[in-house]
């Protein structure tokens, strides 16, 4: 009985190796596993046998099967997966047709700007504040030293609503206020970014909405040369590590001394050239020490407290950074233009 | 402020400079040069000539043919101006001369004869048009006799000399001269600077007070002024370099007497003032306010009314001058002024400023008086103009002059230390280092250590406080050597509040939904401030902030919404033939409920947003879909559910939104924006197709919002789904049936879904078919069927009594 069981053995894996269809490999495991398969029958024979033989064979007999289904196992995985394989072979599509388009929107150029700038100065631990667009006369001059009838107003041509209300020309009333508010008692660390207004006509280089962003250090001990630390890391951090900065004398009602700062062209690295009108130099922000006047009315003791501010124009920013070449650009909002600058 | 770099040559030693060095030099240490500008193109083989003789060419009415001696020849040379003839100098270019524009001069013939040369106007030489004087301007120019016949033109006429334009802020008035430039260069380069020289000789036995007194009403206004009378002066042209001078620093030469008051005013920053004394009508000078009303015709032409604000110089009885702005036509000097009264004086900037504002006349006067002028420099100048009349127009000077003089001429003094300095600039610098740069300065000092009281001199009146001199010191030191450091202070944390980073999450979903930030004007127009303005702002009777003076009707008004303001980006792009567009913009409203504004109004955060066109398109599978309502109000649904807050919608009617396409945005009850469609006729107005806007009140959503989610238990038990088909009247709102079920469901049913909404065939006219799907779950344990039974026949039993309808089949 033990060779009839390993010749049934024998034949079953032969035909399962040989068969390489699904349906046969499925016949083949009925005709030797199933109720009226040849295993089955050479099991139901068993009864025959002597007590003694009897687990011998069993034991042989359940060998055997385990040995069939296995083979049928895998051959039947094995055939599954040649199906599969074919079946998506069948499926294959043109993948250089072109895929449904995904609406992706993004942020003006101006914000990017403002964010990366407002992201920068949170890394150096400023805050960010802001402030009414609509201003007091007090907050927008008077509190930055700009006391009615001073020349340097003419500086800043401004949209007056009544006497004593405007259109702020300038963040720095955000500052005067903060100072006010932090009320000379702990050190003043922010920017202000926001929209800014100008009795200008608009043109290429003038409009008479634009955007700004302000910084102000207010603590005992602020030195001039911290500005300069303090711009330089914003300029290479800004426009590349292997720009540098220089510091000119200018002059602000707010600041003393007052200093303008220009960066060294991209364009032609410091030799010259149209961009920078051949000066090498590419003015980008003002800034200077805090006036004592400014710090006095704002709560803080020019005696004990010292600060320096500054203040940029994100469209500047972005006209150097991009090359735009018209402010107006910036608020006309086509399309075209905001998505060239639109990318991750 | 414009200086010629030859003429700063006389007061200062500017070394092998070249102006681009210098102007680098300047910049770098406080006045900015905006150019560097030359005389004239550079020209080559142009020198003095000598008309030997004139005729008219034989063939030609208009044409000249002369003889001219050059030096080391003779040319025959034709020339068509109206001012030449023989015995003249002037300027000839050669054969083989190269004029500015490249312009070269060749050997032709002119009607049949040879022409050698040009005879040269400024003009050609390259002389910028308005500053040739007016009687020479269609003609050559003549040399003074005295000039060299063959020598080369360009130093005669100053063409190599560069301009330098300097840009001057209201600090530093004292720029506004020669002497203060050369002040300020001498500083730089560590020089002396060589003052003018202003020693008349004095005519015997007249003084000036002999011919004129002076009485100041307004001293107030005008503490100092000063009546200089000289006689017998011959009006000619000025001195050539005078002319030479005065070209470069853009003014036109006239004649020698305003050439010279003009002279003086550029070289001291002091404005001078002359009359012609037989024209003055009296032996006074009265200043005062004028009266309210009175007029006067000023050297323009023009006749002033004026007020009591405007100072005047009269004659005792009428307006001469405006004070510090222009002369008055009357007391002009012209060609036939014999003797001359010489104003220098001391206006008070705020009151030249009030009439320059007043009367929009500005001059190189008034710019001076209003940054305010050198008190120590009035007198000086007066007696430095009387000194170059006696030269160059012959004039006798009387000794001194009529004075009205309370004027104060202090010098400040400031007091710095070295300690003060170093820590405020970062530096450290010694004593000495601060002493020379005092020095080269031209400040008096006295110092005790390290410790420096500064005399200031009256011609630098910015200088008042530590920190002025402070910045004085360092730029002088230069800004270029301070050293780099960071602040020292204990660290502060950055970071964004709550708000902002609310504001830049917002700004970030709906970019996610596909929409471009715009960037829009927050001044608008009349038409555009009524338009679409959401309904919880409107209903506030807000009136509209207008600018008192606008620039144009453009932008008039503080914008009540955004939207007016975003569907013009929509029609300038769709214009452009982009017609798939999706906009928004977050940013302010200006709501005041003042019916005349006097405090500031409210400045309220928004979200807007246009879409219009196609939503969706992919040509080749034939998929398209047009934004419409849904797809905006998914956007907002998504916004408020990404926010976690509750927004509930409700059909509202808003000027300017389609009647029966619009909602309004509820939260709590209370309007928080709208959504839809524009009205087509808007939109056709608009040149847009069909156009659908969204827009949120951010303040009262910020308000609303709770930065740290609540925790919700994520149920263990099952769920059971129950589905119910309505057939409803076609009027009936989906969402009120919904909520219908919601409240009557609750607290079992969970989440209530729309899942089919269909009206047409196998349904009676005027009905529809609305499909629920119900969730039920219960927290604590598992829903037996019963429960979830009674539960939904109460539901249907409710909708049907309430919307009658009837559950279908």
């Amino acid at each position: 009985m033990k060779e009839q069981l390993e010749a049934i053995q024998a034949e079953a894996l032969e035909r399962i190796s040989q068969t390489e269809d699904m349906k046969e490999l499925q016949d083949i495991k009925v005709a030797y596993l199933g109720k009226k398969g040849s295993l089955t029958g050479v099991l139901r024979g068993m009864g025959k046998l002597s007590k003694e033989e009897r687990p011998v064979v069993g034991e042989i007999a359940n060998k055997v099967r385990e040995v069939i289904t296995t083979a049928f196992d895998g051959k039947s995985e094995k055939l599954e997966m040649a199906r599969l394989e074919q079946q998506l072979e069948a499926e294959a599509i043109d993948v250089t047709l072109p895929g449904r388009p995904v609406k992706v929107g993004g942020p003006h150029l101006l914000t990017s700007i403002v964010e990366e700038l407002e992201d920068l100065f949170i890394g150096m631990g400023y805050e960010v504040r802001e402030g009414p667009e609509v201003e007091t006369d007090f907050f927008n001059f008077e509190a930055l030293n700009l006391p009615k009838d001073h020349p340097a107003r003419d500086m800043q041509d401004t949209f007056y609503i009544t006497n004593e209300l405007l259109l702020r020309t300038h963040t720095s009333p955000v500052q005067a206020r903060t100072m006010r508010e932090y009320k000379g008692e702990k050190p003043v660390k922010m920017i202000c970014p926001g929209k800014v207004y100008r009795r200008d006509t608009d043109d290429a280089t003038h409009s008479h909405q634009f955007t700004q962003i302000e910084g102000l250090y207010v603590d005992k001990n602020v030195r001039m040369s911290d500005l300069k630390g303090t711009l330089d890391t914003f300029a290479k951090k800004m426009f590349g590590e292997e720009r540098e900065i220089r510091l000119r004398p200018s002059f602000f009602p707010f600041t003393e001394p007052s200093v303008e700062m220009d960066i060294s062209c991209k364009v032609c690295n410091g030799a010259g050239c149209n961009v920078c009108k051949g000066t090498g130099w590419i003015e980008i922000l003002g800034g200077g020490m805090v006036h004592p006047k400014v710090l006095e009315m704002g709560g803080y003791d020019p005696e004990v407290y010292s600060g320096f501010a500054f203040g940029m124009g994100p469209e500047r920013i972005a006209m150097l950074k991009y090359g735009v070449n018209d402010i107006r650009q910036f608020y006309t909002n086509d399309i075209r233009f905001l998505k060239q600058y639109h990318k991750a | 402020m414009l200086v010629s770099y030859n003429w700063l040559k006389n007061y200062v030693d500017l070394g092998n400079l070249t102006p681009e060095e210098l102007a680098e030099k300047i910049t770098k240490s406080g006045i900015e040069i905006e150019g560097v500008e030359y005389v004239a193109e550079k020209s080559t083989d142009v020198v003095v000539g000598y008309v030997m003789s004139c005729e008219q060419h034989p063939n030609a009415d208009k044409l000249n043919l002369c003889q001219v001696d050059v030096g080391d020849q003779q040319l025959q040379i034709i020339c068509g101006a109206p001012n030449i003839a023989e015995g003249q100098k002037v300027a000839v270019a050669k054969p083989g001369a190269v004029l500015p524009g490249n312009f070269k001069i060749k050997k032709v013939k002119l009607r049949g004869i040879e022409s050698n040369g040009m005879i040269c106007s400024l003009k050609e030489l390259g002389i910028e048009e308005k500053y040739i004087p007016t009687d020479i301007a269609d003609g050559i120019f003549v040399f003074p006799e005295d000039v060299t016949v063959g020598e080369n033109v360009d130093e005669l006429l100053n063409l190599n000399d560069a301009v330098l334009e300097l840009d001057i802020l209201p600090n530093r008035a004292d720029a506004l001269s020669m002497l203060g430039v050369a002040y300020e260069v001498g500083a730089i380069l560590d020089q002396q600077v060589n003052l003018p020289d202003e020693a008349v000789t004095i005519t015997k036995d007249n003084a000036a007070e002999n011919y004129i007194s002076v009485e100041v009403e307004a001293a107030d206004l005008n503490p100092y002024y000063g009546a200089f009378i000289i006689r017998d002066v011959e009006i000619k042209a000025s001195p050539l370099w005078m002319r030479n001078y005065l070209m470069a620093a853009g003014i036109r030469p006239i004649n020698n007497v305003v050439d010279i008051t003009n002279y003086v005013l550029l070289e001291y920053g002091q404005p001078l003032h002359a009359f012609d004394y037989d024209k003055f009508e009296s032996e006074k000078v009265l200043v005062r306010r004028a009266a309210n009303g009175e007029t006067m015709v000023t050297l323009d032409d023009q006749e002033r009314t004026l007020s009591e604000k405007n100072l005047v110089i009269t004659n005792g009885k009428e307006p001469v001058a405006l004070a510090g702005v222009m002369g008055g036509a009357n007391t002009e000097v012209t060609a036939e002024t014999k003797n001359v009264l010489l104003e220098a004086a001391y206006f008070n900037s705020k009151s030249v400023r009030g009439t320059v504002k007043q009367t929009g006349l500005r001059s190189e006067s008034s710019t001076r008086f209003e940054k305010g002028i050198d008190p120590n420099r009035v007198k000086k100048a007066g007696t430095r103009a009387c000194l170059l009349m006696q030269q160059f127009a012959g004039g006798k000077v009387a000794a001194g002059a009529a004075e009205f003089d309370e004027l104060d001429r202090t010098e400040n003094v400031v007091e710095v230390n070295l300690e003060q300095i170093n820590k405020r600039l970062g530096t450290e610098m010694t004593a000495e280092d601060v002493a020379s740069i005092l020095k080269r300065l031209k400040f008096d000092f006295n110092q005790g250590g390290s410790l420096f009281s500064v005399q200031v001199p009256t011609r630098r009146g910015d200088i008042t406080i530590f920190e002025d001199m402070l910045e004085e010191v360092a730029r002088i030191y230069g800004y270029d050597n301070l050293p780099f450091t960071l602040p020292q202070g204990a660290g502060l944390a950055g970071a964004l509040t709550i708000r902002q980073s609310l504001k830049r999450k917002v700004k970030n979903y709906i970019e996610g939904t596909g929409l471009m930030e715009a960037m829009t004007y927050s001044l608008t127009d009349e038409v555009d401030i009524k338009r679409l303005i959401s309904p919880e702002i409107s209903e506030h009777k807000s009136t509209p902030v207008a600018l008192s003076l606008p620039m144009s009707e453009e932008h008039k008004y503080l914008r009540l919404s955004i939207l007016p303001e975003i569907l013009q980006v929509l029609s300038y792009n769709s214009a452009r033939n982009q017609t798939n567009l999706g906009y928004y913009e977050v940013g302010s409203i200006f709501v005041s409920d003042e019916p005349t504004v006097t405090k500031q109004p409210d400045e309220k955060l928004r979200l807007s947003g246009a879409l219009t066109g196609k939503w969706l398109e992919q040509p080749w599978q034939q998929e398209k879909k047009d934004v419409d309502f849904y797809i905006v109000k998914g956007i907002v649904e998504g916004l408020f559910d990404y926010l976690k807050l509750t927004v509930s919608f409700r059909q509202a009617k808003i000027a300017d939104m389609h009647p029966g396409r619009c909602a309004v945005l509820e939260m709590s009850g209370q309007t928080i924006g709208f959504i839809g469609q524009l009205h087509p006729i808007l939109a056709k107005e608009l040149d847009l197709k069909e156009t659908f806007v969204f827009d949120v009140n951010l303040e009262i959503v910020f308000a609303a919002y709770d930065s740290i989610p609540s925790y919700t238990l994520i149920p263990k038990y099952p769920s059971v789904a129950r589905d119910i088909a309505f057939i409803l009247d076609e009027d009936v709102n989906a969402g009120d049936v919904k909520e219908l079920i919601e409240e009557i469901g609750a607290p079992l049913v969970n989440r209530v879904d729309i899942f089919d909404v269909y009206q047409g065939a196998n349904l009676e006219e005027g009905k529809k078919s609305i499909a629920y799907s119900l969730l039920y779950q219960h927290p604590e344990k598992t829903l037996k069927d019963d429960e979830v039974e009674e539960s939904y026949q109460k539901i249907v039993a409710s909708v049907n009594e309430k919307f009658n309808s009837y559950v279908r089949s």
